[in-house]
């Protein structure tokens, strides 16, 4: 914290933020101090984009202030905060990629001379901010010729050129490889020396260790802590992302009974640049769990598995030796995945609940075996009274229903098509308290009715209430597979915290 | 039964009736109907007749604006057809054979469009532009660069005969109309045209074929458009490769509009596109049996057109709602 002076150079101070009936944010407090690079953590959901928003002035608070330089401002927009000295840049460049280098650094405030654009003063001025960054590259080229880590720093140049206080990068290094994440650290260790407040969000740990000074983690929208790297242990972050206070004293690993006969199993199932090819076999009525944090490589686990992108390696047998172009041939062999992201992957938004719910059995039949309105209506009743699902008409849009009772609604889908084997990522992500009891009840039923499931999430204390095995994935690669008395929350979140191999 | 007089009452039937009543007060003849040579004639039968074109396009748009889609190469495929259609019984073929010959142009035409945007994954205002563009180049190849004019009783038939008292051309759009909403909505496509429309992704993860569903929308507008352009070749005993069809896939595309079905996909309702393409249809003739000077027709029509866009906005209907 040396270097750190004593009073915030920006100041959230109580932020909460209600979107509907979601509380996204709930009385959070952030002190961002000149030159420190502070790290913003916490998985999807958890409220640091709302944050950051609120900070930029993308959104108002509906509660709490945000205080810059010990006054209290109110931006209406980014455009008011960028002004004050609040920029940002985010993980997809926003500048525009057909203008040249200098222009994108000078857009909406070029030098002029004469009422004419002074080109040469412009391509100068450029010249001069980039070597600041140590970037020599022709500024009169377009910006979309070069590569995204040069487009990021020019992105950072204009931000700290127009805003020059705080810097607030949100996941600037996703797309981009070990050497220009060290070019772009280089870059912000400058900023840092010259006395910039720098957020930085992300989610790679060992990122976090290497240039934050203090880090925020937030979870469900609450700030979980603020704490000086230096005090910390990788395990300490990974606990306090995924909430998890070592007060297990028991799992239940006991009460799940031996699983019956093997029913799929995905043999060195890898695609480069995705996930590293990985062993899994599924067997009938056992729950195996998915732990590893964002970006580990979880999520795209379980695309190459339901067909959604294609693997290069391996194989999958599931009755039979299967081939994956689609998801189609995945649901055609029994099959279901709830993705992780419901609005993109899942629902349909202005297709009714009925619609909804019958639309993969619908598709698996066909054309032209067409459902009729009362086989709809009952399969989409049943499905709903299994699920509880909450909704007054089951002819209402489903866009209309909580996150809770979408999810429920894609579940029903799926089970509606008989499944053998369920992937559910994140299944109870965000969605309230009773839909979470529900669907975890559905999750233990469906085992005991001999389904095979793979959970993805980052609940931990569900994954060891109803896995018989959990895998670890961690930088896009399965690194453990614990049985027994290792399904535990501590053990979990060693697997997550390890240090890379050497 | 009240609901089902309720349903009737929605912004485009008032539009029509609007629309009707209007050309009625400017020309006190509109409504009279006679019956003469085996057929009926008068203006509401003309609009019928004028529009059926539009019609039967608009039947294959909405199916691809239903999928997030437009076509925009529906007027040149009609300049392709009626040139297949044409130029063939010119040579020589039979109309059983030259008619056909012009629908597969138009299957094919509808293929080409299909697999740029399923496979290729072009955006769809792209991909229809090539033939919206090249497609009158096509259709000169075929002509030879000529208005190719034939006397073929059959072909001409189709553009100016009847039966059941009615004209050929709306006959057949009839017929398109009854099968397409009967196989659309009695089979499971209706569904997952809509459900690719709303949300590509999700139809993917949900194991729905998209892209055959994709192409098969494109060949099927494309179809459509054969269709309407024999109608028109065959009404003017001769195929226009310049201005065959020309624009038409505007009228088409507003035709869908009119009829509620939203260009971001989903919901659609063919009926109410047919409704829509007389909608335009009737105004086309009421401007013209006005005798307002030519030159403000096209304006009236953005007027007419507005009022009804804005009646359908979510703004209005959230008005309507309060009230």
């Amino acid at each position: 914290m040396g270097g750190i002076s004593m009073e915030p150079m920006l100041q959230g101070r109580g932020l909460g933020k209600v979107f509907g009936a979601h509380q996204a944010l709930a009385g959070v407090d952030i002190d961002l101090f000149p030159g420190e690079v502070h790290a913003l953590l916490g998985e999807n959901g958890a409220g640091k984009s709302t944050l950051i928003k609120i900070l930029t002035g993308a959104y108002q608070p509906d509660s709490g202030a945000v205080v810059l330089e010990g006054a209290e401002v109110a931006f209406r927009d980014p455009l008011q905060a960028q002004a004050a000295g609040i920029g940002t840049v985010y993980q997809e460049v926003n500048l525009v990629p057909n203008l040249s280098v200098a222009e994108n650094l000078y857009l909406g405030h070029q030098p002029m001379r004469w009422g004419m654009l002074n080109k040469r003063a412009m391509h100068d001025g450029a010249r001069e901010i980039l070597a600041g960054y140590g970037l020599e590259i022709d500024v009169r080229a377009e910006l979309g010729s070069f590569s995204v880590a040069v487009q990021q720093i020019v992105a950072i140049a204009r931000a700290v050129k127009l805003s020059g206080k705080v810097l607030v990068l949100d996941e600037p290094t996703a797309s981009l490889d070990r050497a220009e994440v060290e070019s772009l650290f280089e870059v912000i260790a400058k900023l840092k020396a010259r006395g910039l407040a720098v957020v930085f969000i992300t989610h790679f740990l060992d990122q976090v260790f290497a240039i934050a000074d203090r880090v925020t983690v937030l979870r469900n929208g609450k700030l979980v802590s603020t704490q000086a790297i230096s005090g910390l242990s990788r395990t300490d972050v990974v606990r306090m992302m995924l909430g998890k206070d070592v007060v297990f004293a028991h799992s239940p690993v006991t009460e799940i009974g031996a699983s019956g006969p093997a029913l799929a199993e995905f043999k060195g199932l890898g695609r480069k640049g995705s996930v590293a090819p990985f062993d899994l076999t599924l067997h009938q009525g056992e729950v195996v769990g998915v732990a590893g944090l964002l970006g580990s490589g979880r999520t795209e686990m379980a695309r190459l598995m339901f067909g959604v992108d294609l693997a290069d390696t391996g194989s999958i047998s599931l009755g039979g030796p299967l081939t994956l172009r689609s998801p189609r041939q995945a649901v055609a062999a029994g099959m279901g995945f709830c993705p992780e992201d419901r609005k993109v992957d899942g629902i349909f938004g202005e297709l009714s609940v009925r619609e909804n719910i019958v639309i993969a059995l619908q598709a698996k039949l066909g054309w032209f075996k067409a459902l009729s309105r009362d086989e709809q209506d009952d399969i989409a009743g049943r499905f709903a009274e299994a699920l509880d699902i909450r909704a007054a008409d089951h002819n209402m849009p489903v866009k209309l229903l909580s996150g809770g009772n979408q999810q429920k609604v894609i579940l029903a889908r799926w089970m509606a098509i008989d499944p053998k084997l369920l992937i559910l990522d994140e299944p109870t992500r965000g969605i309230d308290v009773g839909a979470h009891a529900e669907i975890v009840r559905t999750i233990n039923r469906l085992r005991e009715d001999g389904l095979a499931l793979l959970v993805i999430s980052s609940e931990l204390d569900e994954v060891v209430a109803y896995s018989s095995r959990v895998v670890v994935m961690r930088d896009r690669a399965m690194v453990a597979e614990l049985k027994g008395a290792d399904i535990a929350p501590q053990v979990i979140v060693q697997a997550i915290a390890a240090q890379e191999a050497p | 039964m009240k609901l089902r007089v309720q349903r009737l009452i929605t912004p485009q039937t008032i539009a029509l009736v609007a629309v009707l009543l209007f050309n009625w007060l400017l020309f006190p003849g509109f409504f009279s109907v006679e019956w003469k040579d085996g057929r009926l004639f008068g203006s509401l039968i003309d609009v019928l007749n004028r529009g059926a074109p539009v019609a039967i396009l608009a039947i294959g748009m909405t199916m691809v604006i239903a999928t997030k889609g437009v076509d925009l190469s529906v007027g040149a495929v009609m300049a392709i057809a009626g040139a297949v259609a044409a130029t063939g019984v010119e040579s020589g073929l039979t109309v059983w054979q030259a008619v056909p010959l012009a629908l597969v142009a138009g299957l094919l035409c509808g293929l080409w469009n299909g697999v740029l945007v399923a496979v290729l994954d072009i955006q769809p205002i792209i991909a229809t532009l090539v033939i919206m563009v090249a497609g009158r180049g096509i259709a000169q190849l075929i002509t030879q660069g000529f208005i190719v004019t034939f006397n073929d009783p059959s072909l001409i038939y189709i553009g100016t005969g009847s039966a059941l008292g009615l004209p050929m051309p709306v006959l057949i759009a009839v017929a398109l109309l009854i099968l397409t909403t009967l196989i659309v909505r009695r089979t499971a496509l209706g569904l997952l045209v809509e459900a690719v429309g709303v949300n590509r992704s999700a139809a993917r993860f949900a194991g729905i074929s998209a892209m055959s569903l994709l192409i098969l929308v494109y060949v099927f507008s494309g179809f459509c458009a054969a269709v309407a352009g024999i109608i028109v070749a065959a009404d003017i005993h001769g195929a226009d490769a310049n201005n065959a069809g020309l624009w038409l896939e505007l009228d088409a595309i507003l035709a869908v509009v009119i009829g509620g079905t939203s260009l971001l996909g989903g919901r659609f309702s063919i009926p109410m596109a047919v409704l829509g393409a007389m909608i335009i249809q009737a105004m086309n003739t009421g401007i013209l049996v006005s005798g307002f000077p030519p030159q403000f027709n096209l304006i009236v029509k953005a007027g007419i057109i507005i009022a009804i866009l804005v009646l359908q906005s979510p703004v209005a209907s959230r008005l309507f709602k309060r009230a």
